[in-house]
């Protein structure tokens, strides 16, 4: 069909579509709670300290504010520093839409983007879905997605942290 | 999300989208040719029913709706069965399993 010839052709050549390289991960999860209570699991220390890798979460939510997240003391004693994730606030738009930047601090990679979107689902549930804009950060793409051996590359990743975020919304 | 599964056009799809994410429908619809004869709307059809449970998310990019992997739906599953205990041996096993299937 000649529908399917055009598309054919058109998919050969290489697209320059930003996400279309394959460095984009994409993450959704639907939790019980209100989207003002998920935007705080995001953004508030209080909340990061009780899922994923644990650490303190610090925002400047403001266009160009700086983002730290700390260690938390088992991630002292595994010898990571102070600070291990390094960033900058892009776009604030509570309880909606958060981007900001992304940098571990253990690896020498470009920086990374994230974007949260925040969205009312069915039933009173909340659609959360995590972007993360990986180009030229192989070593940080690998970490976040999640991976089965839990002792493996930053083992669960994103997966495994967002599932975590929903157990502590759901059971506070 | 099992019954989702449980097709091995879908399987083949998400197979596809792991190996790399952000693809469009035609490039989805040309994979699946060239294991099994299926038009369109077929692959369309079963990339809805992938989205249904979560396992695929579709992002807007211009024109474009591009596909990608959802890994959290089977990290859910796998917090509610498996203790880490159980994932160690789980592991040894899915390692040895692997290794045996590589030999002629």
């Amino acid at each position: 069909m000649t529908d399917q010839s055009t598309t054919t052709t058109a998919t050969a050549t290489p697209a320059a579509t930003p996400g279309a390289e394959g460095t984009t991960q994409v993450f959704r999860i639907y939790i019980h709670a209100t989207p003002e209570r998920v935007w705080e699991a995001i953004t508030s220390p209080e909340f990061s300290r009780q899922y994923g890798y644990g650490g303190d979460v610090e925002f400047d939510l403001t266009p160009g504010g700086t983002f730290r997240h700390t260690a938390s003391d088992d991630m002292k004693r595994v010898g990571m520093p102070d600070v291990v994730v390094t960033g900058r606030v892009l776009e604030c738009d509570p309880p909606r839409r958060l981007v900001q930047t992304w940098n571990p601090v253990w690896n020498d990679e470009p920086e990374t983007t994230l974007t949260y979107e925040v969205e009312p689902a069915f039933d009173g549930t909340t659609r959360l879905t995590l972007v993360h804009e990986l180009t030229g950060a192989p070593s940080t793409a690998l970490e976040v997605s999640g991976n089965s051996a839990a002792d493996q590359h930053g083992a669960g990743g994103w997966p495994w942290v967002l599932s975590g975020l929903k157990s502590a919304l759901e059971r506070a | 999300m099992f019954k989702a599964l449980a097709d091995p056009t879908r399987r083949l799809l998400l197979d596809t989208l792991r190996e790399r994410g952000g693809r469009t429908l035609g490039e989805l619809e040309e994979v699946v040719v060239e294991h099994t004869p299926m038009t369109r709307f077929g692959v369309s059809k079963h990339l809805r029913l992938l989205e249904e449970a979560n396992l695929v998310v579709t992002l807007r990019s211009g024109r474009e709706k591009l596909h990608h992997l959802n890994p959290v739906p089977i990290q859910q599953v796998h917090d509610r069965w498996i203790d880490k205990y159980t994932e160690r041996r789980l592991t040894a096993l899915t390692t040895l399993k692997s290794q045996l299937e590589e030999k002629p």
